[in-house]
């Protein structure tokens, strides 16, 4: 990537296709705040993004120190951006803590805000550099540029006459910073001071601090001879599809998916659940969401969530679950009473590292597995994966729709990684959601044929009769079931049918799903990468960049796990070689491996990180030397 | 909600699955008499759901002709609470026993009961796992032989009512196997009870704890060993209506009525509103077989409540906030923040 440098009246003005930025603090700094309002600017501006927050896992650990450092990352581009960056180019570091936790992901050559007010003596004691060793002194940064700013210094000085508190002063120490930075890369104030407005609409001295604060940074960008040296930098907008855009993480959009899904079918969204990292943000923006009907459940425990899921989903209504690895495991007796008793179900898991709570704030792909396989007796249930944390909106609608028209729960897959970055989402239309269509059975009158509520269509599906409607009252429950009569049976033959006919059911879902699509490179050749889930972005990344180096390799990404795309084992057959990446000590890999008999490259990186576009290119460098 | 006038009966609520339970069971009664009391609620099949976990009484469902869920072990509450919110315009009621809703259903049953959701619970209770065959239950008494505790049960025996108020329970009840008109009574009260109602069975299991409550049913016997519980009446009991409950401050205390120093008058008179006096009554969980100055086991309704329910409030929040309209699918998808690409 070429940078091109333009020059203007007063500034230099570096042109860049991409760049990342991470805002580093104490968690009581504000950075999330600072990046999300970061985040809304360039989005207004029209770049494309992805952002990622990284904060500690203690609410509040000790001011100053590495534990209690938080960050958010983020990366935008002139062109399509799929991950927050393996490394980034800026760095905002509110306090020596913040310095020193990130400073090993920080390109060679690359920028330092430093907020030298978070240097003295106290900070450096608490990040473990020691008062001798100030790392903005020592040489330690030589290799990098580096902004010395006394941020709480300057902005004292800029809000002196706003009759604040000293205490409330200081909090408005970010606003400085995220103007500093909007100067530095040529952008707007405007949406931050609109946010601003509208945020403290009822304070509005603590507003005005804040605009005023915004401002002040802006404005030293302009005064300071600091940064005469090096210039300003500019990111050009994105070429995007024209259309309205809003920005979503993917734990709203798995929410607003399955939200949308009900409205689309003319059902009632129920959610049962029980609060867990990473997932909770989907209870907790479905719970917002009762002017749209929304019912959500908070149950006791995760048994209850799926449990009190099954009941409403019996009731009528469409019935989800959200949860992540532990808890998976705990639905999974009640995800096998959804298997027999036939009825929809939505599961998003949104899987972290494991097992058992493992690392609860860190993402990883460890729970296909259980996904696949995870339930007693045979009891296959659909499966598809996001990719994006749009792709979280779609893959719960999809869910939506295959578990209502298979009368079948489905797992939705997603990661603590997607689930809480975010990137702009352009709004579709309504029109233009697939339709989704229960089907239910007519009410009976007396003279009718007894209702048989295990009777089958051509797709093996049953259809769903809604409590309540006159002449069909049946029961039905976990036991294994007679053939269309739905009667309690221990029939032997019986037991064997009912089992080949619910797994043909979950095959026919492959009607379903499209085919599978090479999303970058040869159709046929040496080396192709197959990836599923979020590691998307870092593959998609490390294949464009493999194949500019002239690497014979393509990039085929799968949703689908259960059951995988039609023509997917014909795909496999065009290539070598096949490389799997996941983020799990192999799981996809096995599975592939026994059904298409074939011997692919495994990668795993089991660190509670995403891979990083840098990996996974070595990895294909080398798998194509062993050919 | 009637739209015919025809009067449904008992046989109407009976489905085409004969009862798989053993000859003597005393669900066979609990069967009849919840199926007499729909019939007399003037319950239509299609609006009644029955829900179930596992045991020997969660195979109920399948033997009324109305909805019915039979679910998993101990998560029969769940699934009916699920149920109810989503659709309050049915009558849910949920069949289990007591290893179901007390032992692997524990944590259920204490946040449904909280809930309140409008709900009715017929709790079988027979001291034992029956449908694993005679293992000793959460309530099963201390010194019990059973497979599982060839030597004796040494778990202390779980106050199931005790419990039911403790976890805020609106509608607590006990009733006895044998009593079939009574039980039908307070089946029909309990179904006009607008939250979760408990009714606890004494069910007898004769086949792995035969007799476990036969001190309180057997005709010789319980007179002197229940005292039945009636609103507003005095608490009367003994084989000549001889002996009654007295208070002294908190501490209740049997009297002999034939002695002249205390009369009718003087006795503790059921109040099925006042929740101290429940809760008091619930701790006569006294054992007349090993006990000698036993308080006798209440029989009746403890105490009933009147307090919101679950789906009311839930759906109340629903119509406050969709009073100025309900939610557009197009707004859904924007969102609160939109920008625009030309």
């Amino acid at each position: 990537m070429s940078d091109q440098i333009i020059l203007n009246n007063e500034n230099m003005v570096t042109s860049k296709t991409s760049v990342s930025v991470l805002f580093a603090g104490d968690s009581g700094d504000g950075m999330q705040l600072t990046g999300t309002q970061f985040a809304n600017t360039v989005a207004v501006y029209g770049s494309d993004l992805n952002t990622f927050p990284n904060f500690p896992s203690e609410i509040r650990a000790p001011a100053g120190t590495i534990s209690g450092v938080s960050g958010f990352q983020l990366q935008f581009g002139s062109k399509a951006v799929y991950t927050p960056g393996a490394k980034f180019d800026v760095m905002v570091a509110m306090n020596a803590a913040a310095l020193k936790a990130n400073l090993k992901n920080l390109h060679h050559g690359g920028i330092i805000l430093a907020n030298t007010d978070g240097f003295d003596a106290k900070n450096l004691k608490l990040a473990g550099y020691g008062e001798e060793n100030n790392p903005l002194e020592d040489g330690t940064l030589n290799d990098y540029t580096v902004f010395e700013i006394p941020v709480v210094t300057l902005t004292r000085k800029a809000l002196v006459d706003t009759g604040l508190s000293t205490k409330n002063i200081d909090r408005c120490k970010n606003m400085f910073v995220l103007g500093t930075l909007y100067w530095l890369y040529s952008l707007p104030i405007d949406t931050t001071i609109e946010t601003l407005k509208t945020k403290f609409k009822k304070k509005a001295d603590v507003a005005e601090a804040n605009i005023k604060a915004v401002k002040a940074g802006y404005n030293f960008g302009d005064e300071t001879e600091m940064f005469s040296q090096h210039g300003r930098f500019s990111v050009d907008p994105a070429n995007k599809k024209p259309g309205v855009y809003r920005r979503v993480t993917g734990n709203e959009a798995s929410a607003i998916g399955l939200t949308a899904a009900a409205k689309k079918a003319g059902l009632e969204l129920f959610l049962g659940s029980y609060p867990i990292t990473p997932a909770s943000e989907i209870l907790q923006t479905l719970s917002g969401l009762k002017k749209w009907g929304v019912k959500t459940f908070q149950a006791e425990d995760e048994i209850a969530g799926v449990l009190t899921s099954i009941g409403a989903s019996y009731g009528g209504a469409l019935a989800a679950t959200n949860t992540s690895g532990p808890g998976l495991a705990l639905k999974a007796e009640g995800l096998g009473l959804a298997v027999m008793l036939e009825i929809p179900l939505v599961v998003v898991n949104v899987q972290r590292g494991g097992p058992s709570t493992g690392l609860p704030t860190k993402p990883e792909q460890s729970d296909l597995f259980i996904s696949m396989f995870g339930r007693h007796g045979d009891a296959p249930v659909p499966i598809i994966a996001a990719t994006s944390p749009v792709d979280c909106f779609y893959t719960a609608y999809e869910a939506a729709k295959i578990a209502v028209e298979y009368m079948t729960p489905v797992i939705c897959l997603t990661d603590g990684y997607l689930g809480l970055s975010s990137e702009p989402m352009l709004i579709p239309a309504p029109d233009d959601l697939a339709d989704i269509t229960p089907k239910y059975v007519k009410e009976r009158k007396p003279e009718d044929p007894p209702y048989l509520p295990y009777k089958r269509d051509e797709k093996g599906v049953r259809e769903w009769a809604i409590p309540g409607t006159k002449g069909l009252e049946h029961r039905i429950g976990g036991l294994e079931k007679q053939h269309e009569t739905g009667h309690v049976s221990h029939d032997p033959e019986n037991h064997a049918l009912m089992t080949k006919l619910r797994a043909e059911k979950i095959e026919r879902v492959i009607d379903l799903v499209p085919d599978q699509t090479i999303d970058n490179g040869p159709e046929q050749g040496d080396l192709l990468v197959l990836g599923w889930g979020s590691t998307y972005g870092a593959i998609k990344i490390a294949v464009e960049q493999a194949l500019a180096g002239g690497c014979n390799v393509a990039h085929a990404h799968l949703r689908y796990l259960n059951p995988f795309p039609k023509n997917l084992g014909e795909i496999l057959s065009n290539y070598k070689k096949v490389l799997i990446p996941e983020n799990n000590y192999g799981q996809l890999i096995r599975i592939i491996r026994d059904k298409y008999q074939i011997e692919p490259v495994g990668y795993s990186k089991v660190q509670g990180l995403p891979f990083n576009e840098m990996e996974i290119e070595a990895k294909i460098t080398d798998t194509l030397k062993e050919l | 909600m009637s739209d015919t006038n025809t009067q449904l009966t008992a046989k109407d609520f009976t489905s085409s699955q004969e009862p798989k339970w053993c000859p003597g069971c005393g669900d066979h009664a609990v069967l009849q008499q919840l199926k007499n009391a729909m019939a007399d609620l003037n319950l239509k099949t299609e609006e009644v759901v029955f829900v179930s976990g596992i045991g020997c009484s969660s195979r109920l469902p399948y033997y009324v002709a109305t909805y019915g869920v039979h679910g998993i072990h101990g998560r029969a509450m769940a699934m009916g609470s699920g149920l109810k919110a989503a659709r309050p315009d049915l009558s849910v009621w949920v069949a289990t026993g007591d290893g179901d809703a007390l032992s692997i259903g524990g944590n259920h049953y204490i946040h449904t009961i909280r809930r309140n959701l409008d709900m009715n619970i017929i709790l079988f209770n027979n001291e034992i796992y029956g449908l694993t065959k005679g293992q000793y239950s959460p309530t099963s008494k201390v010194g019990l032989k059973t497979v599982t505790s060839p030597n004796g049960v040494v778990d202390y025996p779980m106050n199931t009512l005790a419990l039911t108020l403790g976890s805020g329970g609106t509608f607590v009840a006990r009733v006895l196997d044998r009593d079939g008109k009574f039980m039908r009574e307070v089946f029909k009260r309990s179904a006009q009870h607008r939250g979760t109602s408990v009714v606890e069975i004494y069910q007898n299991c004769p086949i792995y704890n035969d007799g476990a409550f036969s001190v309180f049913t057997d005709r010789e016997r319980k007179a002197d060993t229940i005292v039945y519980l009636e609103q507003g009446k005095p608490l009367v009991f003994g084989k000549e209506s001889n002996k009654g409950i007295m208070l002294d401050g908190f501490t209740p205390l049997v009297v002999d009525l034939g002695d002249s120093s205390v009369s009718k008058d003087d006795l503790w008179v059921h109040d099925e509103n006042d929740k101290l006096k429940a809760n008091i009554l619930a701790d006569f969980f006294d054992d007349p077989d090993t006990k000698e100055d036993y308080l006798p086991r209440p029989i009746g309704i403890f105490y009933v409540e009147d307090r919101f329910t679950y789906e009311d409030a839930l759906d109340d929040q629903i119509a406050q906030l969709q009073s100025a309209g309900e939610g557009t699918l197009e707004e859904l998808l924007s969102g609160p923040s939109t920008w625009t690409i030309n």
